[in-house]
């Protein structure tokens, strides 16, 4: 087998992901910009025998997704900001439970109905803290299709190893563009599946934690393993106690499962970041800008560097502050009012100038915009 | 006892208030479970939130208490992800007709597999007595101090009307008649939906001129009248009648059973 090339659009490329980490369940509903996905998936997963749904709503569909991860298969839905508004309270019962599921959500212009064809980066606080309580956050953001194929097969693979909702955050822009993608040898694409118990079944406890990773194995249902989940605070057994011993011991766990590991869940790329005194910050669509503006600016004799995040909740603090520490000014792209700006100002030292090169109207943010920002270029 | 095997005694007493009408109701979910002879490996049972919605956790087999309103939406993707199983659902006339009714008549609509029992006690009794969608109307509740001036829903009527294969209604003082169309809904290939009149003593009954569990039984027993009979009479004579009796019983073709003719016609060209 050789490497895949393909003109393919961002949207196709997360159901190409999807599908070769092993997905066989969608559910979701139609909501612009994200249709394609749910599109794609209806034509191509019976023909692998996998399942697809459209149910009656946004909620449903985060419902069906959870159902049928814990019957035993990778399932996934896509949406954009009403929907992704809809879905939040079962993506917090999955984190709860522990179900993997990936919920890809195609940014839109909001709030509320807002702008349904334009691209925004408004949900970056949302895909952290959209659902109540006081959850752990997994959320990857692609900046180009290959990305969209690479961080989709990604997400699927965490949500199993991790057992926990993945949000694959794209938007407008990265969800419709075409571009040609080289896509790696399917040999070399290493699938991750939940693990599964060995012990009697009898004895089986659906949360009992005897594995280094903290993280308990999944059966189907009808695998042999009976078992009972909740929403409430439940113990290794699976059922409910209100005891606050138990209740800090399965929260703390939650975040401790993904925590211990976060050092190999920053995904990012960087240029240019030794020879530089200033540092562009960005991610999804903007950081396609912020490419073109770290360009214009190397071409006109500044010391700019750039990191470009791909994962962006767990903040991977430590990269930021790596970055950004020797640095005189550091500009943060997005296409929102400032939302991840918050977390640059939070890990960096407060003496260092932080800039935000924002833009919320609807329109791809440029180079000139970000390069605006920076010090030197007139 | 025989029964015993189904659930986890360990698990008991349960959370229920004396004189709650529930526990019946569990008990004739699991005799039609018994009856059928399915696996137990091969049973799960969805529930959504409030007080019918904890039985399955007495109830050995895999069980799942979801978020409120949602149950069938998590069984339509339990029993779409794996056609083999026998998907029950467990829900209350606040979780099944008030937030979750749009998950309940488009699951009727395709006709999926799964058995929805409906615990009916006319209350929301896990948050202390508020009224719900199937209270009947005049009804005293915390949110209507003054009397319930809302219509109740007849599911009944909406389930055949959305295409359920299977729908009866029966009462916990006729128990016989609830198991067995308990028995008969899981009997069915397609979407089930029995609903079982419950008594709420306490948020209920103390508020309705019905002090004990045992005048609510039998205003179940004085109120409820046969479909059969009910044909005969007008809307004015059965205002705040409980009909009962099989409302629906067909054999369309079940959800999954057409999902995997699609898959194969896909997979192997037109048939």
């Amino acid at each position: 087998m050789t490497e895949r090339v393909k003109l393919m659009q961002g949207n196709e490329a997360c159901v190409e992901g999807a599908l070769d980490a092993g997905v066989l369940f969608y559910a979701g509903y139609p909501i612009t910009p994200s249709s394609e996905i749910a599109e794609e998936f209806a034509a191509k997963l019976p023909k692998v025998g996998g399942k697809f749904i459209q149910m009656e709503d946004e909620i449903a569909s985060m419902g069906a997704v959870v159902g049928a991860s814990l019957a035993g298969k990778k399932a996934v839905t896509a949406t954009s900001g009403p929907g992704f508004s809809l879905k939040q309270e079962i993506i917090g019962f999955a984190n709860m439970i522990e179900a993997p599921c990936v919920i890809m959500n195609v940014q839109r212009a909001g709030p509320s109905t807002g702008l349904p064809t334009s691209p925004a980066q408004g949900d970056v606080m949302q895909a952290r803290w959209g659902t109540h309580g006081d959850h752990p956050a997994l959320v990857l953001c692609p900046n180009s299709v290959t990305d969209a194929y690479l961080l989709s097969f990604q997400a699927v693979n965490w949500a199993e190893r991790f057992r926990t909702p993945v949000i694959l955050l794209l938007d407008e822009t990265i969800g419709h563009l075409r571009e040609r993608v080289i896509l790696p040898r399917k040999d070399e694409m290493v699938i991750t599946n939940r693990k599964q118990p060995h012990g009697a079944p009898g004895s089986f406890q659906p949360y009992d934690i005897t594995d280094e990773d903290l993280i308990p194995p999944l059966p189907p249902y009808g695998g042999g393993y009976r078992f009972h989940t909740t929403g409430l605070y439940h113990d290794e057994t699976g059922f409910p106690s209100n005891r606050p011993e138990v209740t800090s011991r399965l929260l703390n766990r939650l975040h401790e499962k993904i925590d211990k590991y976060k050092e190999t869940l920053f995904l990012y790329e960087t240029y240019g970041l030794r020879q530089a005194n200033q540092l562009i910050i960005s991610y999804g669509a903007s950081a396609r800008s912020a490419k073109a503006a770290w360009r214009i600016a190397r071409e006109k004799g500044l010391l700019v560097g750039l990191l470009i995040l791909k994962t962006i909740w767990p903040f991977p603090e430590e990269i930021v502050a790596q970055a950004g520490h020797d640095k005189n000014n550091i500009v943060v792209a997005e296409m929102n009012r400032g939302q991840l700006i918050g977390e640059v100002e939070r890990v960096m030292d407060k003496r260092i100038p932080i800039r935000g090169a924002q833009r919320a109207d609807g329109v791809l943010i440029t180079p000139e915009q970000i390069l605006a920002k920076l010090e030197g270029v007139n | 006892m025989e029964m015993e095997k189904y659930f986890r005694v360990d698990k008991l007493p349960h959370i229920w208030c004396p004189g709650c009408g529930h526990g019946s109701v569990m008990m004739s979910i699991v005799k039609g479970i018994d009856k059928m002879g399915w696996d137990p490996e091969k049973v799960t049972v969805v529930s959504g939130i409030g007080c019918s919605s904890r039985a399955p956790g007495y109830m050995n087999f895999n069980t799942l208490h979801t978020v409120h309103g949602r149950p069938i939406a998590f069984a339509t993707g339990i029993k779409l992800a794996n056609p083999e199983l026998h998907v029950i659902v467990i829900t209350g006339d606040g979780d099944g007709a008030a937030i979750g009714g749009n998950h309940l008549i488009h699951a009727c609509r395709r006709n999926i597999g799964i058995n929805v029992v409906l615990f009916n006690n006319q209350i929301y009794g896990m948050t202390s007595g508020q009224y719900s969608p199937m209270t009947p109307e005049g009804s005293m509740a915390t949110t209507s101090p003054y009397g319930n001036i809302e219509p109740p829903f007849d599911l009944c009527e909406l389930t055949r009307s959305a295409g359920a294969n299977f729908v009866a209604r029966g009462t916990v003082y006729h128990l016989p008649k609830l198991d067995s169309y308990i028995e008969k809904a899981f009997g069915k290939e397609g979407f089930s939906y029995v609903e079982a009149i419950s008594q709420c003593p306490t948020y209920y009954g103390r508020r309705n001129k019905m002090k004990t569990p045992l005048e609510m039984l039998e205003w179940q027993k004085k109120n409820s009248i046969d479909i059969k009979k009910a044909r005969d009479l007008d809307s004015e004579q059965l205002k705040g009648k409980i009909i009962t009796g099989i409302f629906a019983e067909r054999d369309d073709e079940e959800y999954t059973a057409r999902y995997d003719q699609l898959i194969k016609s896909v997979q192997g060209g037109k048939e």
